[in-house]
């Protein structure tokens, strides 16, 4: 299971990567992707919409069922990626890379703390096996 | 929780194994689309052992079965197999089952895994008319596999040592295999060409092992439920508690065809022509998504904001690449080509009435 050890990550599945002071980009982990399998369609939230932590942001569909993805952190969405829209096994193929969901500016860095860091997140994945 | 003869296989073969009704089943083994696309192209393996399978033997077996169900069965040769609903007295449906013809005396009854002891209560009940009848359930001691898909009668061939040509479509046969006899039904639930095979418990994962070792080298390979859904959507097949149920009659949806009104009785008649007399309020019907998004059961469909039926199917089609879907709607609304909105969360999306089966085999 790949966990790049530059990110952070949520008890939920998703990742985040500070790219400026100000804005993180997110997406769902590799473990997230490899549970969903086939993913067939993604439902970003518009540009502009304010997040907040812990709350539903997008939708992943595999063939079987629909699945709520979590804002990791609150915040505004700056820019979404179009691309796994169109073409949604980017996020099967490429979760921290061409499968990003979403950068947002976050509204509370503290919040960035309650995250957890790669090893933390590999026990929270283990455990829930 | 009930196993079939095959759990240890399934895990071996890594499946995501996941509760069906009282069965724990394969959900995948691989990709649900990877699955798919190999039934399409090439075969795949399917245990369907969870399904109840029941024996009718009597003298009365044949006004037996005319009784219950709303086909006709006095259409059927020996050794054919017949597609029915059976209905209560409203017309609702119970279930909708396989009619294995062995002769005027003896049938059997496939069906739907989830209504295995809803089923037998109703056949018991009915059968007090008919008396003297044996009601067997074969179900744990009969196993079931299908083996679907264009090379799955050539791949069947080499198991058997048979030539299946003389098996036409809904008609099954026994053949002799591994010093007993299996029976070989040209049925499915994939919109392909193949087989569905009976043999018995203790057998079936020797049946299993040999079918995958002699064919997975052509493309063969072991399917599990999620597959199983998207190709019988594909193909127009209905689904029991999904599109079907109590509260449905068959007249309301595309299997009408299957109620024989010109047969003396069944049970449901009654209701049904009532029914039909009166006007069919709802209807169900194929469509596709035109805007983007997936449809589910049980999501509403609206015309002009108003709500005027419900998915009852819906699913990624992975042989068209669209999203597709089975829906009940007021019958006004049930012709081909209509626009019509399925609301997804929030949302309500554009989509348009379609003919189905949604993926047709090409015959050879």
């Amino acid at each position: 299971m790949n966990m790049p050890n530059e990110l952070l990550y949520a008890k939920t599945h998703e990742w985040v990567k500070k790219v400026n002071p100000k804005e993180v980009i997110m997406g769902i982990t590799d473990f997230a992707q490899q549970q969903l399998k086939d993913i067939v369609f993604v439902e970003l939230p518009a540009v502009g919409k304010e997040l907040k932590a812990g709350a539903p942001c997008a939708v992943v569909e595999s063939v079987k069922a629909a699945y709520d993805i979590y804002a990791p952190v609150s915040g505004k969405v700056v820019k979404v990626n179009q691309k796994i829209q169109e073409k949604p096994q980017l996020v099967n193929e490429d979760p921290y890379g061409e499968g990003w969901f979403l950068q947002m500016e976050i509204s509370n860095p503290n919040e960035l703390g309650s995250l957890l860091n790669p090893d933390q997140y590999r026990v929270a994945v283990e455990s829930e096996h | 929780m009930e196993k079939t003869p095959l759990y240890d296989t399934h895990l071996k073969f890594n499946a995501k194994m996941v509760s069906f009704h009282d069965y724990v089943m394969p959900l995948q083994y691989d990709t649900i689309i990877n699955e798919h696309h190999a039934v399409r192209k090439h075969a795949g393996l399917f245990d369907i052992s969870h399904m109840g399978r029941f024996e009718i033997s009597g003298d009365r077996a044949f006004p037996f079965i005319q009784h219950l169900i709303t086909n006709d069965a006095a259409r059927l040769a020996d050794k054919q197999v017949l597609y029915t609903p059976i209905c209560n007295e409203q017309g609702g449906i119970i279930d909708d089952v396989l009619v294995y013809k062995w002769h005027a005396k003896r049938f059997m009854l496939v069906v739907n895994c989830g209504n295995t002891g809803k089923d037998l209560l109703w056949l018991q009940k009915q059968a007090t008319d008919y008396q003297p009848l044996e009601i067997r359930d074969l179900t744990g001691s009969l196993s079931l596999v299908a083996i679907q898909g264009p090379e799955s009668v050539r791949m069947s061939e080499a198991v058997f040592n048979t030539k299946f040509d003389a098996l036409k479509r809904f008609f099954f046969d026994e053949y002799p295999w591994d010093g007993a006899q299996i029976i070989v039904s040209r049925t499915g639930y994939t919109g392909e060409d193949g087989f569905e095979i009976f043999v018995d418990a203790k057998q079936v994962v020797k049946l299993w092992d040999i079918l995958l070792e002699m064919n997975a080298p052509d493309g063969l390979r072991p399917v599990g439920l999620g597959a199983r859904d998207t190709l019988r959507l594909e193909a127009g097949l209905l689904l029991y508690g999904n599109d079907m149920d109590e509260t449905i009659t068959p007249i309301e949806t595309t299997i009408d065809w299957t109620v024989k009104f010109d047969k003396d009785h069944f049970i449901g008649k009654e209701s049904l022509l009532r029914e039909r007399a009166k006007g069919i309020e709802r209807r169900m019907i194929g469509f596709e998504m035109i805007d983007r998004g997936i449809p589910r059961h049980g999501y509403p469909v609206l015309k002009d904001n108003l709500t005027t039926g419900k998915v009852t199917s819906g699913s990624f089609s992975p042989s068209t690449n669209k999203n597709i879907g089975l829906c009940l709607v007021q019958s006004q609304y049930a012709g081909i080509a209509e626009e019509m909105k399925v609301r997804i969360r929030d949302g309500d999306y554009k989509a348009r009435t379609v003919k189905t089966p949604f993926y047709k085999r090409e015959l050879k």
